[in-house]
């Protein structure tokens, strides 16, 4: 078997292999630097090369792809608060702080070498645990699942923001929203107001973009500059390396748990880095400084993304059952190699799968190096003008969005979850708790009533479920220790400068809210019983936390104490509506001419009035950008979603 | 708003000869000369997202059908997910034009819900033009816990409830759910599974005690269950000949098939509303599972060029190579077998429409 081990190796390390892996790690560089397009877009634009090639320069490119994904999308966050992936989402709450204040390039390193560790880390672990993994896999069944989408909603108590009450119902909210859709117990369509589109459910790309990045582009916007605002790059690059090695201990920890998550199938790898941050801070004394640049908070979750990354390769390979996104289409893309994932894959194939394993450790040492190598250039960006930069943030989120079903209602949605990011970012409702709640959802409601259903609820007393009962408990325990108001980290900025005289806009968005838990019981009563308790007891979970924090708000500016929240209190420039309004004409255009032709006109103009370009830097970006589309759209065979004008017009891509 | 009336099944015999018909029109020669396509880029729609089965199966067909069209256009495959694959085929059926340059590869998942007379399908399957069908197979098995050996002794589980992990009521598992209800299986359908991958680790677990897995998953996960001594095969629902009839799958040539295990069961063939039920979506979602259509009104010069490059296409030695597990072993329908298994899995006749709907409303809350 070590034989092998290093036979695979000398196999892969021939020139021909590796130059596929590095057009791999080059195109996933890109594609992790891009906000919001993942794992899925890359892989699917590697689909179509797939045919005709050797199985181990396809693995080696693929898995290359894969591999630096969660390195590389670590720079957008950092640079922009605009989660780069799904799985950095938690990198933006100390990682854009510390860019902020002049120590992006320390926050960069500190995010490649806890990568790096981290992915070496899932290497070599699954190189062994794909001969034992399969035991402990089967060890999860529904009931341990629900009991860890519990562990993963324990989170909250950490990410709360300034007040519990209003992370709770943050994220039942959230979970509100994630019951949109099919209930996975009858299929009855809840709240979906009788649209095809909503019958799926809304997706997470775009639940995560309008609810982290859109907000965050209207309010660079806002501020006229830069990103960081003059301040310098710094020169921290080593003492990022240093800071990493430093908490070497945690970094190991963190990718511990990534990979455990990753390799359990239905958890998925959209909260590990959550969890991680949530470790991070329970287990820390000193939380003063979490949520304001705390260079843990941004080794903490970028060492457990890498080696998800590799946990999620175990249910993948050896069930042939993908525990992502990403890994359902490189499950694809292994039967269009004409390899069938099993059993085997520990035994008759075990070549195959430490090709994949080499393939992801020396990708992982190579997507490093590329991304310190191309980090200084990349961070230019941030002294750059935020007007020049935005419209590309927001042809890039729109382009990401629209991956989910290539139709103007992705837009739609997108702008729906923005406006909600927008007022749940002024009145400090947390909006992690908000996605955790969201992304944990449907798993909840579904393992919950699959566990009934096999073990009736006698599930509770499994020896597995009452140890992850034991950790979420301490989990809980440890967020709220030595903290006076429950909670420490103030996820949506400093609460002492958001105390707002004027309470009408907040108890009119809290009313509001309390009116949507309203609707979620309404539509709950409407189906039957197993589609019905979970909207009901979100409903009445939420509505109650919701009317607590009403009560608190209905006191008076004083009285009402951290419920009072609202950033936009002092704001003198009328607020991010301005903003708002260029994209909402931007959506409009596309509604009449389809987006490419409405993307080319809003850049134009956009240029031209916000940023006041010169014509020749205005046709120079817009031509940039308007490319970028096109090679993307042509590898994806991609069709922009269309408006009026094509509804009655059949024209020539790509305005068609 | 308009629904599409869907055409009943009235006679098996005459639809034949109509199928017949059709395919010895395409085999005229001359009909497929005037067709050129090169230099032209052709789109096979396909209404789910990147990865599963459809994707995987137009990916892999696309090469081989943009070499043997003539002219060797650049067949790409294009996505439009959406709606569980309705938005995408609805899409289709009202913009394509029937000019050769875009067709569709529908599902199993588009059909059922056709068949059912959801009010959400536009789609009308008797006006586009089948070229290709593309059948899989399943097989049935249990966990050897239960001491049952082989098809003939089912009956014998009557007492006792069982436990099958399903996608949904009105997913691909409606075929087992049917399938079991026939056989007098006292099963319990536990909803919310995303694949049959994860009922079958379910049933490694033993929180699932039947359960059915596509062949190519049966054979490299279950086949090492079954030689473990911990599963034990069932039957296979088998696969539809050129003329419609049931047959053993070739994958499993040992193995009965749903027919014969009805037969060894009840001592009899099954008959009646339930069978022709199950029979319409066991031919939709399995033996038809996978149809290649060109939009309503296209020529027919046009029609059998597709025809003729699907059945090149199949019979190229490199794809028979390397079709693995993509298409199994399964006996491809083209030229003239694709009229027959199509209709029979795109018809239902009224009176078992009517029953399943009243079936599913009545057990499973389903709301049409």
């Amino acid at each position: 078997m070590i034989d092998l081990f290093f036979a695979t190796l000398g196999n892969l390390l021939t020139l021909q292999h590796m130059g596929y892996m590095l057009a791999g790690v080059s195109l996933g560089l890109v594609i992790g630097v891009l906000p919001g397009v993942g794992g899925i877009a890359g892989l699917s634009l590697l689909l179509p090369f797939l045919y005709g090639m050797d199985s181990t320069s396809a693995l080696a490119m693929l898995i290359g792809l894969l591999a630096i994904i969660p390195t590389a999308d670590t720079f957008t966050s950092i640079l922009m608060g605009i989660p780069g992936s799904s799985a950095s989402q938690a990198t933006v709450l100390d990682g854009f702080p510390l860019a902020k204040q002049g120590e992006a390039a320390r926050a960069l390193s500190a995010a490649f070498a806890a990568s790096m560790i981290g992915g070496l880390f899932g290497a070599l672990l699954l190189t062994f645990a794909v001969l034992v993994a399969a035991p402990i896999i089967l060890a999860f069944g529904t009931a341990e699942l629900f009991m860890l989408t519990l562990f993963g909603l324990s989170m909250v108590g950490v990410l709360s923001g300034a007040n519990m009450v209003k992370g709770i119902a943050s994220a039942c909210l959230g979970l509100g929203f994630g019951l949109v859709g099919a209930a996975p117990a009858t299929s009855e369509y809840r709240m979906d107001f009788g649209m095809l589109y909503l019958s799926d459910g809304i997706p997470l790309v775009t639940v995560a973009l309008g609810i982290f990045a859109l907000p965050e582009i209207l309010d660079l916007l806002r501020g006229g500059g830069s990103i960081a605002q003059g301040a310098q790059l710094g020169r921290g690059w080593f003492r990022g390396v240093r800071d990493t090695l430093a908490n070497f201990w945690l970094t190991l920890r963190c990718s511990g748990i990534g990979a455990l998550i990753g390799a359990i199938p239905g958890i998925g790898g959209s909260v590990v880095d959550w969890i991680a941050y949530g470790h991070v801070v329970q287990t820390t004394k000193d939380k003063s400084q979490f949520g304001k640049g705390d260079i843990r908070g941004v080794i903490a979750p970028e060492s457990a993304n890498n080696a998800t990354a590799a946990g999620a390769l175990l249910p993948t390979l050896l069930f042939g059952i993908p525990g992502s996104g990403s890994m359902a289409i490189f499950l694809a893309a292994m039967i269009l190699l004409g390899i069938q994932p099993g059993p085997g894959m520990a035994s008759n194939d075990l070549g195959i799968t430490y090709t994949i394993i080499w393939s992801l450790a020396i990708a992982n040492v190579i997507g490093t190096a590329m991304c310190i190598v191309l980090a200084p250039g990349i961070a230019k960006l941030t002294a750059v003008r935020y007007a020049l930069i935005a419209p590309f943030m927001i042809m890039v989120i729109c382009f990401a969005a629209f991956q989910a079903t290539r139709s103007f209602a992705d837009l739609m949605a997108l702008l729906a979850m923005g406006i909600l990011g927008i007022f749940l970012r002024r009145f400090g409702w947390s909006r992690p708790a908000f996605l955790i709640g969201f992304v944990l959802a449907l798993g909840g409601e579904r393992y919950l009533y699959q566990a009934v259903q096999f073990y009736g609820w006698g599930f509770l007393t499994r020896p597995l479920v009452l140890v992850i009962a034991a950790i979420t408990i301490i989990s809980i325990w440890a967020g709220l220790r030595g903290t006076k108001s429950g909670s420490s980290i103030h996820t949506e900025g400093a609460a002492e400068y958001s105390i707002a005289r004027n309470m009408t806009p907040q108890v009119i968005f809290s009313g509001i809210v309390l009116v949507g838990f309203g609707f979620a019981i309404q539509q709950g009563l409407g189906v039957s019983f197993l589609a019905q308790i979970f909207p009901i007891a979100v409903g009445i979970v939420g509505g109650l936390a919701t009317l607590l924090l009403l009560v608190q708000q209905m006191r008076g500016p004083v009285a009402a104490g951290s419920a009072n929240f609202d950033s936009e209190a002092r704001a003198a420039d009328g607020g991010p509506w301005r903003f708002l309004l260029w994209f909402l004409g931007f959506m409009g255009a596309i509604g009449l001419v389809g987006f490419f032709a409405a993307l080319i006109g809003f850049f134009v103009v956009f240029l031209r009035v916000v940023a006041r370009s010169s014509w020749v830097q205005t046709v120079a970006l817009t031509a940039g950008a308007g490319g970028l589309m096109l090679v993307l759209a042509n590898a994806l065979n991609l069709v922009f979603p269309g408006g009026l004008l094509q509804e009655y017009f059949d024209l020539p891509w790509p305005f068609r | 708003m308009t629904q599409p009336a869907t055409p009943f099944l009235s006679s098996r015999r005459s639809l034949l000869r109509a199928g017949a018909g059709l395919g010895a029109a395409a085999a005229l020669p001359g009909f497929a000369q005037a067709q050129d396509f090169a230099g032209r880029t052709i789109e096979f729609v396909i209404p789910f997202a990147e990865a599963g089965g459809s994707d995987v199966w137009a990916r892999f067909m696309a090469p081989y059908l943009g070499k043997h069209l003539p002219g060797q256009p650049n067949v790409i495959v294009r996505n439009v997910p959406g709606g569980g694959s309705i938005t995408g085929t609805n899409t289709f059926y009202q913009r394509a034009r029937p000019d050769g340059l875009s067709f569709i590869g529908t599902s199993g998942s588009t059909q059922f819900p056709y068949l059912l007379g959801d009010p959400r399908v536009r789609y009308d399957y008797t006006r586009m033009i089948p070229t290709y069908v593309s059948p899989t197979g399943g097989v049935v098995y249990l966990p050897k816990s239960l001491g049952i050996e082989n098809a003939s002794q089912l009956g014998r589980l009557r007492d006792r409830e069982l436990i099958y992990g399903s996608q949904g009521a009105t997913s691909l598992d409606l075929v087992p759910m049917l399938a079991f209800r026939l056989l007098g299986l006292n099963v319990r359908h536990v909803f919310g599974m995303r694949g049959r991958g994860e009922a079958r680790l379910g049933l490694m677990r033993g929180e699932i005690t039947i359960d059915y897995q596509t062949s190519s998953a049966f054979i490299t996960q279950v086949m090492p269950m079954v030689e473990a001594g911990t599963a034990v095969p069932m039957f296979s629902y088998g696969v539809l000949d050129g003329q419609g009839n049931v047959q053993r799958d070739p994958s499993f040539p040992n193995l009965p098939h749903f027919v014969e295990a009805y037969e060894m069961v009840n001592g009899r063939k099954p008959s009646g509303v339930e069978y022709d039920a199950y029979l319409a979506f066991f031919a939709s979602g399995f033996a038809g599972q996978k149809p290649a259509l060109l939009p309503p009104n296209t020529p027919a010069n046009i029609v059998a060029t597709y025809r003729k490059a699907f059945a090149d296409a199949v019979a190229d030695p490199e794809l028979q190579a390397r079709k693995g597990d993509v298409l199994g072993e399964y006996q491809q329908a083209v030229g003239d077998d694709v009229e027959a298994v199509y209709r029979i899995a795109t018809t239902i006749k009224p009176e078992a429409r009517e029953w399943v709907r009243d079936f599913l409303a009545t057990n499973h809350n389903v709301r049409f």
